[in-house]
């Protein structure tokens, strides 16, 4: 138990803190990502719907390994895509970092659209119909009467999508990032006798993670309601 | 930047009309996915069922226990369920070591989707209305007579497309086994492409695969849907699965829709109403 401890310790704050760095950048690119694919989902010009219909059914039926994959094999390795310093003496974690999260973003981005769907299913017809006749445009209409009642509406099935997020960073150890996951490999291939309880660690460190967003979410989902 | 480095030449694809890269690679993956995900989806079945019924019994402790397991496996991602079952068959012998990892992938499905399928069904149970219960007990049927007889059949009828829509799901996430090199039509693919260096291509191959795939299978889920609740509305059947609350990833937790709700709004085809 102690040679675990001793092993697993130290590294096990720094493990978890990176799943938790994955998950903020990736939320926060997948929801601006997410957005601008909702907007050209609902947008009047055909082209764009169309768009970004088939990048939300293309990117939505592929698993996630793949995608992840395809950032590093494909744009990195294969196209020579970079996104950190070469110089940089931390240029290998950085990059692989960046590319998961650009991988998440991707992948994640789909989802987000589709809850902000269903988000702007809630809101009534006659709220674009009384800001057209007000004389607002698409983008007015969109930005100040659907989208705040669309995004509050979505809290729930957005907090769905954010757990379900925290849960496959874990894929970015496919890649070499160093995450939960893959301390938990090393950890369980090292201590093969404490299997169970090393397992036990990464389910409860999982559970911590999960639990308080999911009941978080649904309290804020209430106060956020939008009265009708 | 993105030069191409020649991954996008036109001999980069050839492999691809080559019928050993398919008998060779793409073709075993392929199965080693459908394998996976076919077992993990009966056994989720078998499990769920266990579970939901367990969920809603009438021993506290059961129900207790059910509850803790159904929410455990559901917060933990299935990744580090397939890892710690790979170390576990591997130690105690469980399996013989040409099938680990494919056991490994197996229990990481099945322990994942049998709880979700089980909340599904406690949700379908729950939302039949109160007098479907109250009418067997009048029979005099027993509790378990009363589950197995009136509530089970409608709530299972309801799950049809849900069931679909958890094979996508076992579908894409069978995809995790290349972690633990489980020969599904990643790993495959990957291998493929370092034998003839078109990383890219075989990326692709293997993406349109699983698209094409995935894409079909939603396709039939959304049809069942349309057909039982044209059945349904035919024959007046006032039993139903609730509305669940929108969970975002479509596929996963919230597949049961209510169809006989006013506001109910088919989202895929809005025009036919």
């Amino acid at each position: 138990m102690s040679t675990l401890w001793a092993d697993l310790g130290p590294s096990l704050l720094p493990a978890f803190w990176v799943t938790i760095k994955l998950t903020i950048y990736s939320a926060i690119g997948a929801m601006i990502f997410g957005t601008i694919l909702t907007t050209m989902r609902v947008s009047p010009v055909k082209i764009l719907r169309t768009l970004s219909t088939a990048y939300i059914n293309t990117v939505r039926n592929t698993p996630l390994t793949l995608v992840v994959l395809f950032c590093s094999f494909g744009l990195y390795q294969n196209l020579g895509l970079t996104l950190a310093g070469r110089e940089s003496s931390t240029f290998l974690v950085d990059n692989n970092f960046r590319l998961a999260v650009l991988g998440f973003i991707l992948y994640t981005s789909t989802f987000v659209a589709e809850s902000l769907r269903s988000g702007i299913n809630t809101v009534h017809f006659g709220q674009a119909e009384a800001a057209r006749s007000l004389g607002l445009g698409f983008g007015a209409t969109f930005r100040s009467i659907i989208f705040p009642q669309a995004v509050r509406a979505a809290i729930v099935p957005l907090g769905n999508t954010l757990i379900a997020l925290t849960k496959n960073t874990t894929i970015a150890s496919v890649i070499g990032v160093g995450e939960a996951s893959l301390l938990m490999k090393a950890t369980i291939e090292n201590h093969a006798n404490m299997l169970f309880v090393v397992f036990a660690i990464f389910a409860v460190g999982f559970m911590i993670l999960t639990l308080p967003m999911g009941l978080g979410l649904g309290k804020l989902s209430e106060r956020l309601a939008v009265k009708k | 930047m993105l030069s191409g480095n020649g991954q996008l030449d036109a001999n980069k694809w050839t492999p691809f009309i080559n019928s050993q890269t398919w008998t060779t690679y793409i073709l075993p993956g392929l199965w080693g996915t459908l394998k996976s995900a076919v077992f993990s989806v009966i056994l989720a079945l078998v499990m769920g069922t266990a579970l939901g019924l367990g969920r809603i019994s009438e021993i506290r402790i059961l129900r207790w226990f059910c509850a803790v397991i159904i929410e455990t496996f559901r917060a933990i991602p299935v990744l580090i369920l397939m890892i710690f079952a790979y170390q576990m068959f591997a130690q105690y012998n469980i399996v013989p070591s040409s099938q680990l990892a494919f056991a490994a992938v197996v229990f990481g499905l099945t322990m994942y989707n049998g709880s979700v399928i089980a909340e599904i069904l406690r949700s379908g149970i729950a939302s039949l209305p109160k007098g479907q219960k109250e009418a067997a007990i009048a029979l005099g049927m027993s509790s378990r007579q009363t589950t197995w007889s009136i509530l089970l059949p409608q709530a299972v009828a309801a799950m049809l497309p849900a069931l679909i829509s958890q094979m996508v799901i076992a579908l894409k996430d069978s995809a995790l086994g290349y972690q633990i090199g489980y020969i599904e039509v990643v790993r495959s693919g990957i291998q493929s492409a370092s034998v003839n260096r078109n990383y890219l291509a075989a990326l692709f191959v293997v993406a349109l695969i699983m698209i094409v795939l995935n894409f079909s299978l939603t396709a039939l889920a959304s049809r069942i849907e349309r057909q039982l609740r044209a059945g349904r509305a035919r024959k007046n059947i006032v039993a139903k699965v609730p509305e669940q609350p929108d969970q975002g990833l479509e596929t996963k937790d919230n597949v049961n829709v209510d169809w006989q709700d006013p506001d109910y709004k088919d989202l895929k085809t809005p025009g036919v109403q």
